[in-house]
């Protein structure tokens, strides 16, 4: 069954339609990999999902229920989560503290609350630095702390803006190893990723956005070879000779 | 592994915990009662710390800055004195009915301020002021601009009343056990860690499944009740209330000036503002006289404007500054912590 599902999604601001009828599904407990370039509309989608905009058009559902329109504290109480691409810790809190809050959305008492704070910052391999303010952390920290207080909330879904662009290969290799524990451990999740090498061998599927239209729905290795994508990616003159190199390759 | 942050918490508790017994035994100390107005001062310093700890729990904690607490101050107060004054019972009703009104005005002002981001909420909050103060003046049933004053009654609680400075000394000490308790209660649960989430960002705290309205407004009534408690104490310890001895700006900005210059958001820090202005605003009264009316004043407005230029933090930030040097001085292994 379709953990989430998108229907006809459109999202304009004023004339600008930054989501022109976008539709997929999220399998649970698969990946789904969201790409596109700059300015494609990934953000904005996920600002819809998440409930941070209405959507002009169409409908959102999770869960088999209808999301459309909800705010975004209700979607995140019924399993929704998400990071943010730019991230935003809670400063003047301490690391700790910035997951706990999460981890406050499924435990209501302290010591449950504590100990899944704890986990989810060790997962995220964030324990040295707990005691200190969020508002200090180095970029890589701070994108994994926005990882570890979406994951303390005890998402059924969880949306990753972009949590590993900017970080060295090394970063990367330790982010990937964190989601990939994550989909084991019953996770379903939908990421924005520019970084190909990453999304692409974790990814069950790739939805691909360019100027806020969905042009690709498939599973990564077939995502690559798409002639739509790579026209997307890399413009229509390169894929023309792209084309060329590939048929003289062929025969 | 269990959070580190556990044990440290307890500490602090044994700390406050000794400070209330040292208080609490002060009064039995040879000589330290005799002196009306050493008394008179320590019984501030507790009231104002109470009234800057009840306002902390929504400008600290949860961020709204509120120019608004005098009008709770006052329906508290009045509470008290319709009861025993109008009404000629004991203050009890009127406390727990003026507490509820403070709740419930807080809550309907509130909710659409709480629409208003940033300054604007402030600025909203400054215009309550204003609108609760001429319509106390101009309320006959509960006095007018004249006030209520309260008859010749016998002391003791049935009353809430002393003839002593020191029961008033315990009143005042037993308020701010309340209100510090429950602010310390509030800081360990999840509504604590959720207010400081919606202080720092509310959006993030959204995504999270903050619920940030009801945050705030529930933060806003917790404190506005706390405040009229506050408001009860002043009425009963001034055996009078008319609209400009509580529902004015003055009485407004001491709530927000001593909590920032303390420390805001901090379980201590209105005490430590409290301890700071409250001497200084008494002796420069008593030694300057009517002369001198407004000395503290100035001294006050330039200590604010130090603090918010050289330690936003107030004096509680002054001190982890001071803390966290010593720690980096004795040795620099365990104070700091390498980059991933």
């Amino acid at each position: 069954m379709a953990l989430l599902e998108l229907n006809e999604v459109t999202m304009k601001f004023g004339e600008l339609v930054a989501n022109d009828r976008v539709s997929f599904t999220v399998e649970a407990g698969s990946i789904v990999g969201l790409i596109g370039p700059n300015g494609a509309g990934k953000t904005t989608l996920f600002n819809c999902i998440s409930g941070l905009y209405k959507p002009f058009s169409g409908r959102i559902s999770f869960d088999g229920k209808d999301i459309t329109g909800l705010t975004p504290y209700q979607i995140a109480r019924k399993g929704a989560v998400r990071t943010f691409q730019v991230v935003r810790p809670l400063k003047e809190m301490t690391v700790f503290d910035n997951v706990l809050v999460g981890a406050f959305l499924k435990c209501h008492d302290n010591k449950t609350a504590f100990e899944k704070a704890a986990e989810c910052i060790r997962l995220c391999e964030l324990t040295p630095f707990q005691d200190k303010l969020a508002g200090g952390l180095p970029i890589a920290g701070k994108k994994r702390l926005e990882m570890a207080r979406a994951l303390a909330a005890g998402p059924k879904l969880l949306m990753l803006d972009e949590v590993m662009a900017g970080l060295t290969s090394t970063e990367v290799k330790a982010a990937v190893e964190v989601i990939l524990r994550l989909k084991d451990s019953g996770i379903t999740m939908m990421i924005v990723e520019h970084v190909m090498e990453a999304i692409m061998p974790i990814a069950d599927k790739v939805v691909v956005l360019d100027s806020g239209l969905k042009i690709a729905e498939d599973a990564p290795e077939r995502i690559v070879n798409d002639d739509k994508v790579i026209e997307a990616y890399l413009g229509a003159k390169y894929s023309q000779r792209m084309k060329e190199q590939r048929s003289g390759a062929g025969g | 592994m269990v959070n580190p942050t556990k044990n440290r918490i307890f500490g602090k508790d044994a700390v406050w915990l000794l400070f209330i017994a040292v208080v609490a035994v002060l009064p039995l100390v040879p000589g330290f009662a005799d002196n009306s107005f050493r008394m008179h001062v320590f019984i501030l310093i507790l009231l104002y710390a109470s009234m800057a700890q009840a306002w902390n729990i929504l400008g600290g904690y949860c961020g709204q800055v509120s120019f608004g607490h005098s009008v709770f101050f006052g329906i508290g107060a009045y509470g008290a004195a319709m009861a025993l004054v109008t009404y000629g019972t004991a203050p009890w009703p009127g406390i727990l009915i003026g507490m509820a009104a403070a709740g419930l005005v807080a809550v309907v002002i509130s909710y659409p301020c709480f629409k208003l981001s940033g300054h604007y909420f402030a600025i909203a909050t400054f215009a309550i002021v204003e609108i609760f103060f001429r319509m106390f003046q101009v309320w006959d049933w509960i006095g007018g601009a004249i006030g209520l004053d309260y008859p010749v009654i016998e002391e003791g609680l049935w009353n809430l009343v002393w003839y002593s400075k020191t029961g008033y000394y315990y009143f005042a000490l037993i308020l701010f056990v309340i209100v510090f308790g429950v602010v310390r209660w509030l800081e360990g649960h999840r509504f604590g860690y959720y207010m400081k989430a919606v202080r720092e960002g509310q959006e993030t705290a959204e995504s999270l499944g903050v619920n940030s309205a009801m945050v705030k407004l529930t933060a806003m009534a917790i404190s506005a009740v706390l405040t009229a408690l506050c408001g009860v104490f002043f009425v009963q310890y001034n055996l009078r209330v008319d609209p400009s001895m509580v529902i004015s700006l003055d009485m407004a900005m001491k709530f927000v000036l001593i909590t920032i210059l303390g420390g805001a958001g901090t379980l201590l820090g209105p005490l430590a503002g409290a301890a700071v202005l409250i001497p200084l605003q008494e002796y420069t009264r008593a030694f300057w006289g009517g002369l001198g009316g407004g000395i503290d004043l100035i001294i006050f407005g330039l200590i604010i404007i130090l603090m918010v230029i050289k330690q936003p933090a107030g004096i509680v930030g002054i001190f982890q500054g001071i803390r966290q040097r010593i720690a980096k001085a004795r040795g620099k292994g365990g104070a700091e912590i390498g980059t991933p």
